[in-house]
């Protein structure tokens, strides 16, 4: 427990948490304090980049193997099944409508791909080493829960929610950060060390720096948004923000292990499965289920779950990775 | 000079939208629209800004477009079979144009 409490305190007083926190305070502080869009489009786009092309040479160098196209598997099937786990926790906790219980449910079954990021910087940080591939189950985890969503408004909902929008499973599979990441993956992959050493000084050494002004925004974001949804947030919601990142990281968990993942895939995998989707999925619902309330969704997997993940949930989850696998 | 009556349609829809309301409209005929994004408004669902929006899922955008009065019925029946389910505010208005042949 020393361990944990020691991890989270450190965690606490990195630069990328700390620029968060001075968001989410100029946020609550009505400060007009703001990152341009196209800034803000940019950074995503270079940590996608980065995190992508990284990944793809990391897979260069040691090889490939089975265990990749397991993780993949993995990744798709918990993709799947955690909104299951989520809407059925949302509709004993919460008392929400199958409608707003469905759309939550799938984002938590999603990812936020700036988690992932956050975590593979913590990864750095701690000295670990992780495989490049979870680059890959990060894009492979962004879409299926969408599916289980829509799936369990048409089951449980009224009659006619819930149908397939044409042309979304497309504009899913195709969005912008998806064919970022995994091409950037693919050519990291292909050219290797050699690839990176070439762009290194654009890649590695700007990357921590980059990411703390990106999540100075994000905690600006996260702090409008709860500003402005604090009608929405009862305790009930907000419980369920916090634990379910915990039971999804559960689920990554026993996958990680599983697979024989490092100590560092074992930690990607949870916080992938704690994770809550606010790009992705967002979009989807608001063209699929209109219906469903959005600052309901965008508050907790934004407002609640990012931040928790960000603050507390790694420094967990780094440290039940490190005593499973012995890391 | 010469003026011709037309219609000023102008559509505020949802951005995860646009491209779905753009296909219907050329679908029903409408070959000229412009499309401009929305800084922000206030609504039944609340006040909103296109700062600090995460994902396209917040945003609006507004479709302006300028067309004949007989093409009226068409454009809207179109627009509505999008709009319908989704947050949006349609707004018809009498114009005029320089050059008919153009609409």
């Amino acid at each position: 427990m020393d361990g944990i409490l020691a991890l989270a305190a450190d965690n606490l007083i990195s630069p990328i948490i700390l620029f968060f926190a001075l968001g989410l305070a100029a946020a609550f502080a009505r400060s007009d304090l703001s990152v341009p869009e196209a800034v803000a489009k940019g950074m995503s786009l270079y940590l996608l980049f980065a995190i992508g092309f990284k990944g793809g040479a990391s897979v260069a160098a040691h090889g490939l193997d089975a265990t990749l196209i397991m993780s993949l598997i993995a990744g798709a099937i918990l993709s799947f099944v955690i909104p299951f786990v989520a809407f059925a926790l949302l509709r004993v906790m919460t008392g929400l409508s199958v409608i707003d219980a469905a759309a939550v449910a799938g984002h938590y079954g999603s990812i936020s791909i700036v988690t992932f990021v956050a975590a593979s910087s913590v990864i750095t940080s701690a000295g670990l080493d992780s495989e490049g591939y979870m680059v890959a189950v990060a894009a492979m985890m962004e879409a299926p829960a969408i599916l289980s969503a829509l799936w369990l408004i048409a089951r449980f909902g009224s009659a006619g929610q819930g149908g397939m929008e044409p042309g979304l499973i497309r504009e899913i599979l195709l969005n912008g950060s998806i064919v970022l990441l995994v091409g950037s993956f693919l050519i990291g992959w292909i050219t290797g060390q050699e690839g990176l050493d070439l762009i290194a000084s654009f890649i590695v050494a700007p990357f921590q720096g980059v990411l703390c002004l990106f999540l100075l925004d994000m905690g600006l974001v996260a702090g409008r948004g709860l500003r402005e949804a604090r009608g929405v947030l009862r305790p009930p919601l907000f419980l369920f923000g916090v634990m379910m990142p915990l039971i999804g990281s559960m689920f990554g968990l026993a996958a990680g292990v599983l697979l024989g993942l490092s100590t560092g895939g074992v930690l990607l995998f949870m916080t992938l499965s704690a994770s809550a989707s606010y790009i992705a999925v967002p979009a989807a619902m608001r063209v699929a289920l209109p219906e469903a309330n959005p600052s309901i969704y965008l508050t907790l997997s934004l407002g609640v779950t990012f931040p928790f993940n960000l603050t507390l949930g790694i420094p967990i989850y780094l440290a039940i990775a490190r005593t499973v696998t012995g890391g | 000079m010469q003026t011709h009556k037309a219609k000023r349609v102008e559509i505020a829809i949802e951005s995860v939208m646009e491209s779905r309301l753009s296909d219907a409209l050329i679908e029903a005929g409408v070959t000229g629209f412009t499309i401009l994004p929305v800084l922000g408004g206030s609504g039944r669902s609340g006040r909103w800004s296109r700062e600090g929006q995460v994902s396209r899922a917040g945003g609006m955008v507004s479709v302006v477009c300028i067309i004949r009065p007989e093409k009226l019925d068409d454009l809207l029946d179109a627009a509505f079979s999008v709009v319908d389910r989704h947050i949006g505010v349609v707004s018809v208005l009498d114009c005029e144009v320089l050059r008919a042949e153009r609409f």
